[in-house]
């Protein structure tokens, strides 16, 4: 996501004043970059109109692709490969594989989706991240709005943040 | 009585709690004392890995240190001599290795249940304790890992007979029949999912700790492993349902695990072995004594780190209820065992249980049932539950008891086998010992290391619940007033209300 450089920052100090201080900013039609938190707070999302993570689908979708990537192993080793009787049971002996195929089902679904997780959130050990403001990861809630994204005057912008109960509003620039 | 201060809410701040419909119910025991706003949920728990070690923690580390030390010497003249320098024997094949294996995976169970099995049920007490019980799941299993890779002999060779590669043998596979190679499959994946809930975990507070960080050093460290976290709105959706999707994956995860080790013993036709009660059986003795572990190490932990407005005497009551509960299952399962080997009329069978109980190792047997059975249903009583001390001693003594579950069901069932001229005892080698205490070495020094540079307590999640179960807030809509907060301030503890 390209991003701007001249930002207006509401910083909050309560979960619920930020909730309501979202669905004021966004009536008075000023476009929020995000919004930037220590904690997840339940129904920030819906408020700032962020889609439903679709991570469940692709956690799935890893999972069969475990399943069937088991049962070939399987399969392949102990019926084409190699037959053989082991324990006096046959050479497709269904029942064995289960354990193995539920591991690897659960162990590929973890490991995709957290891989996609990571892959777009953009979160990799060498990220330099762009941070706001050092008390988001502390207790303050932080308003980005980028006022290249806003047709809408700065102080304009700044006096709705301030009516929604921001305790802070600044300017930040990334030069 | 600890004098604590609490910083009252302000009117407006108690009114915007209440109009948002935060209230609880009166009777809801706040899971986070002592008035802690968020910002005091960072400074206590990020200040503790910003501070030089103390003393206390370095005289902690030196002895595990010496422990892990003294325990190398073991596993290097394991390697050099091989698996005779153990007391085993021809009749008992397996001992005090496999004994050990389980004990430590069981103890390996505590933590990602309570991480992805009460995050399902939205059990909110488990926020304050995850971290650390995660942590000492993964360094459990870690553990529990180096018996069958010490036992292998060469496990530089050996790592490659247990996974499913291509080899110069036809390729000669492994065996898909066998619950052993089941174990591999089972144990590697619990290990790397639980690292991987257990790290995504911690991502935030990493976050937390870096943007704290004064130093270079810490700066990169921790801002590596971070990741670039930011605390965007966006990346916290994608991360509340990734976190649920692996709770949802570990749960028959960690049920799956101790199943499949059961069957390492249930799917072998020994008397005593041979049963389908193993599983469940197995599964609640995991948990049972992942919980006792849990609770040694977090009433140390909390403590040392003062965290006692965190880990709440609540915290440890519901725990010692998980123990009670689980301890009952584990009962029953040792009364129900003996009374199928008399009820199936095998003689095999009704021999391996009677010379469990009145055999030579009455002694384990006896020890295990009292450690295990008799000892937690004292925590029916609030006062035993609710005091420190006991709850201290008595998981101390349930891990012992699991222990000797283990080395009862392995050494009892296979030391007096169907031919009497074979019959023989186990006696431990200064190697059985000495592997031992290398585990222990290894485990106390991964914790204390955990303890001293990871938070101990998920402070993102913590600071989630402040509002709506933190003492400040949580009662001041009793009678609508900020007040009000004082008078239920912590149990007992005399409390002065700042403005």
């Amino acid at each position: 996501m390209a991003q701007g450089n001249n930002y207006v920052l509401g910083v909050y100090d309560d979960e619920d004043i930020l909730l309501s201080a979202v669905k004021k900013v966004r009536g008075a039609k000023i476009k929020i970059e995000d919004v930037y938190s220590p904690f997840p707070v339940h129904g920030l999302s819906d408020a700032l109109g962020i889609k439903r993570s679709w991570l469940s689908v692709a956690a799935f979708l890893f999972g069969i692709t475990g399943t069937s990537l088991a049962l070939t192993m399987q399969i392949g080793m102990m019926y084409v490969d190699w037959p053989m009787i082991i324990g006096g049971k046959d050479h497709l002996p269904f029942p064995s594989f289960i354990p193995v195929t539920f591991e690897m089902t659960v162990l590929l679904a973890s490991f995709g989706m957290v891989g996609t997780f990571f892959g777009i959130t953009n979160l990799k050990p060498w990220a330099k991240p762009r941070i706001y403001d050092v008390r988001i990861t502390d207790d303050k809630h932080v308003m980005a709005i980028d006022l290249d994204q806003n047709t809408i005057v700065e102080n304009d912008i700044k006096s709705v943040l301030k009516d929604s109960g921001a305790v802070e509003v600044n300017n930040k620039n990334f030069d | 009585m600890s004098e604590a201060t609490i910083t009252l809410p302000s009117q407006k701040e108690a009114d915007v709690h209440r109009e948002a419909g935060h209230a609880e119910a009166a009777v809801r025991i706040p899971l986070v004392t002592g008035g802690k706003t968020i910002h005091d949920v960072t400074e206590d728990i990020a200040g503790r890995v910003e501070q030089k070690p103390t003393l206390t923690w370095m005289m902690a580390m030196a002895v595990s240190l010496g422990l892990l030390l003294v325990g190398t010497y073991a596993v290097l003249v394991l390697l050099w001599e091989g698996v005779g320098s153990w007391g085993l024997n021809k009749t008992v094949g397996w001992a005090w290795d496999i004994t050990n294996f389980v004990w430590w995976v069981g103890i390996g169970h505590a933590g990602t249940l309570i991480s992805a099995v009460l995050l399902l049920f939205r059990q909110r007490w488990r926020m304050s304790i995850n971290r650390a019980a995660e942590a000492m799941t993964i360094f459990a299993v870690i553990c529990a890992a180096q018996y069958p890779l010490l036992h292998m002999g060469r496990p530089w060779i050996g790592l490659i007979w247990v996974f499913p590669l291509p080899n110069t043998y036809g390729s000669l596979w492994v065996n898909f029949n066998s619950p052993l190679l089941w174990d591999v499959f089972a144990i590697s994946t619990y290990f790397s999912v639980s690292l991987v809930f257990w790290f995504i975990g911690l991502i935030p507070d990493f976050a937390t700790i870096r943007d704290r960080a004064t130093n270079k050093i810490s700066k990169i460290i921790y801002g590596t492993l971070s990741f670039g976290w930011t605390g965007a709105a966006r990346s916290w959706e994608h991360y509340e349902t990734v976190a649920l999707v692996l709770a949802g994956l570990a749960t028959p995860l960690v049920l799956s695990v101790h199943t499949i080790v059961s069957f390492d013993f249930a799917t072998s036709v020994i008397p005593g072995w041979h049963t389908t009660i193993f599983p469940p059986y197995f599964v609640a003795g995991a948990i049972f004594s992942g919980f006792a572990m849990v609770l040694t190490l977090l009433i140390v932990v909390r403590r040392v780190y003062k965290l006692e407005d965190y880990i709440t005497m609540q915290h440890i009551e519901l725990m010692n209820i998980v123990i009670i509960v689980t301890g009952s299952i584990v009962g029953i399962a040792y009364i129900t065992e003996f009374f199928i080997a008399w009820y199936s009329g095998v003689e095999a069978e009704q021999y391996a249980f009677i010379n469990r109980a009145t055999g030579p190792y009455w002694w384990a047997y006896w020890s295990m049932m009292t450690c295990n059975v008799i000892s937690p249903q004292l925590f029916w009583f609030k006062k035993i539950r609710t005091n420190l001390a006991a709850t201290f001693i008595i998981s101390l003594i349930v891990n012992i008891g699991m222990w000797f579950e283990r080395f009862v069901i392995i050494v009892t069932s296979l030391h007096r086998d169907f031919l009497p001229s074979s019959w023989a005892m186990f006696y431990p080698t200064w190697n059985d010992i000495g592997v031992y205490i290398f585990t222990f070495g290894l485990f106390f020094t991964l914790f204390f290391m955990f303890a001293k540079f990871f938070p101990v307590i998920n402070m993102a999640e913590v600071k989630s619940i402040v509002k709506a179960t933190g003492e400040r807030l949580s009662k001041t809509h009793s009678n609508g007033k900020a007040e009000h907060a004082v008078e239920i301030a912590s149990n007992g503890e005399k409390v002065k209300a700042v403005k």
